[in-house]
């Protein structure tokens, strides 16, 4: 793992890749696929196996096991967050990937979350 | 970076959030200058390896579009590191550490965006650094507590004192944390939630 924090220097080499592997697609919506929405592979139905790009295999890969964060996958595969998106909202949007994102904020909900986190802390660490 | 399967490929079950189809993803942020502890506070209690990923200041399309006129030009990214606690059936949370830069608006915004509240870590032996941290989470509108952040050897600080030095609201918690340990972690970050229970009541 690469300490955090510090600025780094992305290589004009690497965002050209990105382009590529993006084909230049639009960045999915913000709240569809942020960075704690949760996405696993969709059942595959008997379906035959669909044309998929190395890229779209690999992530549909890591995620055919259960589900992780978006944040995870690009940690994961150490892909730029912002082409992990892009990547994953196409696979989505060819029926390949399910998503849950996170529920919208309303005070009600929120303290419901917030006392299920803060039993949950104290279950956890006492 | 590339496509070429790798080692980090191969996930183990405990990767998974366990019974992801019935979870809710919910985030604190933990924030902070440079050093102050933030790798090692996500360290010492996420359940997962804490993981790293880099957020581009510029789009991948635009960058590109840059660079047909600008040859040779980088683009900033930053690391973003982050921790998963698996709280119940119901909620998993992930803390996201990241420092307080104002220039870094995009990957602010993404952070900030549904987020609970924000832990911010603080080095009483330089607390001017961490006015724009504080500045640019009350600018998102998040609720937040402080954690002393006490590096050995130095002094401790009266509490009233540092309550004035960062200009603090009296209701806005402040604990003592040693990043190191799981314990005084999980402590600091209880503190938060009861405080972010309180104002939503
Ligand atoms: N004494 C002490 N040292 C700490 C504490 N938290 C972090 N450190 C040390 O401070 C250094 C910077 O911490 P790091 O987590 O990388 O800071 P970050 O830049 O905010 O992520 C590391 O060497 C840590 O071991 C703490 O609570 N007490
Ligand atoms: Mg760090």
């Amino acid at each position: 793992m690469r300490a955090g924090g510090e600025d780094l220097e992305f290589e004009p080499a690497d965002l050209v890749r990105a382009y590529v592997i993006t084909k230049g697609r639009e960045l999915p919506d913000e709240q569809q696929l942020s960075l704690i929405t949760l996405v696993t592979a969709a059942p595959q139905d008997g379906r035959r196996p669909a044309r998929l790009t190395p890229e779209e295999q690999r992530l549909l890969d890591i995620c055919s096991a259960g589900y992780l964060s978006v944040a995870e996958v690009a940690g994961h595969t150490r892909l730029p967050l912002g082409v992990v998106r892009i990547v994953l909202a196409a696979l989505t949007e060819g029926g390949h990937l399910m998503t849950r994102p996170p529920v919208p904020r309303a005070r009600n909900a929120d303290k419901d979350l917030l006392e299920e986190v803060l039993n949950g802390l104290h279950r956890k660490f006492g | 970076m590339g496509f070429t399967a790798s080692s980090d490929d191969r996930l183990t079950t405990d990767d998974y959030v366990s019974g992801g189809a019935a979870q809710t993803a919910v985030k604190i942020l933990v924030v902070g200058h440079f050093a102050v502890g933030k790798t090692t506070f996500i360290g010492s209690i996420s359940e997962i390896e804490p993981l790293s990923t880099e957020e581009t200041m510029t789009q991948a399309a635009e960058a590109v579009d840059d660079l047909k006129g600008v040859r040779g030009k980088t683009t900033t990214t930053v690391a973003l590191d982050f921790g998963r606690l698996t709280l119940s059936e119901r909620v998993v949370l992930y803390l996201f550490g990241t420092p307080g830069q104002t220039r870094f608006v995009q990957m602010w915004e993404d952070m900030a965006r549904g987020a609970l509240g924000a832990l911010i870590l603080v080095d009483p032996e330089r607390l001017a650094d961490s006015f724009p941290v504080i500045d640019l989470i009350e600018q998102y509108g998040l609720d937040y507590a402080i954690a002393v952040n006490h590096f050995d050897g130095n002094p401790e600080r009266a509490e009233r004192a540092l309550r004035e030095a960062l200009d603090l609201l009296d209701e806005t918690p402040v604990v003592t944390c040693d990043a190191r340990n799981e314990k005084s972690s999980a402590a600091a970050l209880t503190t938060l939630v009861r405080y972010l229970l309180d104002r939503a009541s």
